[in-house]
């Protein structure tokens, strides 16, 4: 099994790091041919108006659609959870949001940097102990559909969601060195 | 504002309600990461700012004049009106950046209360203290601060910066300093990753430095927070340049619209920053640009900004 990072732009490096420090292939994506030789995906954070852009002048947009419509085992992660959303809000027209994961989210709800923040966040399927989740103007889930299973809620609002293989989150594991949602992502979806 | 200590960020932050802290150094170079491999442009009004989004920019930073006219005109160069920035606030949904002079701690307080995303602690404007940067630590908002070599750089890191970026030598369209820069930052990072303990107290001392900061980057080989580069880039094949030198994203000041066709050369720069390995995308990019703004020879210089910084 060989996971990919999506790397045009954001932390993709430190998404490839949590994954080879927990054994598993890993490679940067950035090519429609890099995406072809990969099993699944992590959508990492970084600016989403930027990342989409990219997909298009690197010609990875149709690609991406149809393995995400193949069923791919997917996560993503803030900006990566905005591309995955059916819907989103407060972002630029133009921007795509593939449907993968159907939840409607309002891109960098919590305001400027200065209101980003990181919380211990309790996450059953982890276990006992709580995730420091690290949120960086991030977005809020505001909706999501009946086929969605919330795994952690922050002030009543969705930070963890899966629909089938599809994750998002709306927080960044990859910033706080706690390995546990990458091992799940990879381990539940295989 | 919310203190944060320098020995240990996260742990030394008062407890804040439900488990949460703000202002961590976490928190502030989480912001960073998410800029890695973008371009960051100089923007003077809000269609600038909107043409810098629509390119592809990851942030914009927001001042009154870029660098190339403030060499022009000379005199003292202060933060930027609340106004100017807020219209730039509006215009974009992307991060705004903003400069407050070197060790003007109130500017950085405004910048602060305004709300910006990211302060650049700059030598672009006329420094306001000649011995002291700003104690960042001080701030929940983070800061860049410019660097000529690695020593500055664990300087500013030591006060607080959560990101460093080369100074170049801004407003030149001249990328030699930047080069310069960048080659002494890592090339020093190369010496430090194989030498032993006793050698790394000596380092410490040379680069006038805190040795536990020596230490981190003997064992992580790299710098403790994320380095950008900024100063004289002017073309898809500059950004390329540095990032194939190690810098992890790009500054572009007068650059971008100085040149004849600010669009385009904007999504270029975008494009060869995101691949800056890959030559045919370059070659594509590099087509088509029009004139690139024009270019100073640094022997030529009355001000010298990259001395500014202690």
């Amino acid at each position: 099994m060989k996971v990919g990072v999506l790397a045009l732009q954001g932390a993709a490096e430190l998404h490839l790091a949590a994954l080879r420090s927990i054994g598993v292939a890993a490679a940067a994506v950035r090519r429609p041919d890099e995406l072809a030789d990969v099993d699944r995906l992590i959508l990492p954070g970084g600016e989403s108006t930027t990342i989409s852009m990219m997909l298009d002048a690197n010609g990875l947009t149709g690609p991406l659609a149809e393995r995400l419509a193949g069923g791919m085992s997917t996560l993503g992660t803030c900006a990566g959870l905005l591309l995955l959303a059916a819907e989103v809000s407060d972002g630029r027209d133009d921007q795509h949001c593939f449907g993968a994961l159907d939840i409607s989210a309002r891109r960098n709800a919590y305001g400027s940097q200065t209101e980003s923040f990181e919380a211990d966040l309790p996450i059953a399927p982890l276990g006992p102990s709580p995730m420091t989740a690290v949120f960086i103007r991030s977005p809020i889930v505001e909706r999501v559909g009946p086929g969605v299973e919330v795994l952690a809620h922050l002030d009543g609002h969705p930070v963890l969601c899966r629909q089938g293989r599809v994750w998002g989150c709306t927080f960044h594991p990859e910033l706080s060195g706690d390995l546990r949602l990458h091992r799940l992502f990879c381990e539940e979806t295989a | 504002m919310t203190a944060a200590e320098p020995s240990d960020a996260v742990a030394a932050t008062p407890p804040a309600p439900l488990g949460r802290a703000q202002g961590t150094m976490r928190v502030k170079r989480g912001l960073a990461e998410m800029l890695k491999r973008g371009v960051i442009m100089d923007v003077v009004t809000a269609e600038h700012a909107r043409i810098a989004e629509d390119a592809g920019a990851v942030a914009v930073m927001a001042l009154e004049r870029v660098p190339a006219d403030i060499r022009r005109d000379g005199g003292v160069a202060r933060m930027s009106p609340p106004e100017m920035i807020e219209s730039i606030v509006e215009a974009v949904t992307i991060p705004v950046m903003a400069k407050a002079r070197i060790g003007h701690f109130a500017e950085a307080q405004v910048l602060e209360a305004l709300g910006v995303d990211y302060i650049d602690e700059s030598e672009v404007l006329t420094p306001a203290d000649e011995a002291h940067h700003i104690d960042k630590w001080q701030f929940t908002v983070p800061f860049v601060c410019g660097a000529t070599n690695l020593g500055e750089a664990l300087r500013r890191i030591s006060e607080g910066a959560a990101m460093i970026r080369s100074k170049g030598e801004a407003g030149t369209g001249n990328i030699v300093e930047a080069v310069r820069h960048l080659r002494s930052i890592t090339g020093d990072i190369r010496r430090i990753t194989v030498a032993d303990s006793a050698e790394l107290y000596d380092w410490a001392k040379r680069l006038q430095a805190p040795v536990a900061l020596v230490r981190e980057i003997a064992e992580g080989g790299r710098l403790p927070v994320p380095m950008f580069c900024a100063g004289g880039v002017a073309t898809p094949a500059d950004a390329a340049l540095v990032m194939q030198l190690g810098a992890e994203a790009v500054f572009v000041g007068s650059g971008i619209f100085k040149s004849d066709d600010p669009a385009t050369r904007a999504k270029a720069v975008v494009e060869a920053t995101t691949n800056f390995d890959d030559p045919a995308i370059l070659l594509k990019v590099s087509r088509g640009l029009g004139e690139a703004m024009p270019g100073l020879e640094l022997e030529n210089l009355e001000t010298r900004l990259a001395e500014r910084g202690w």
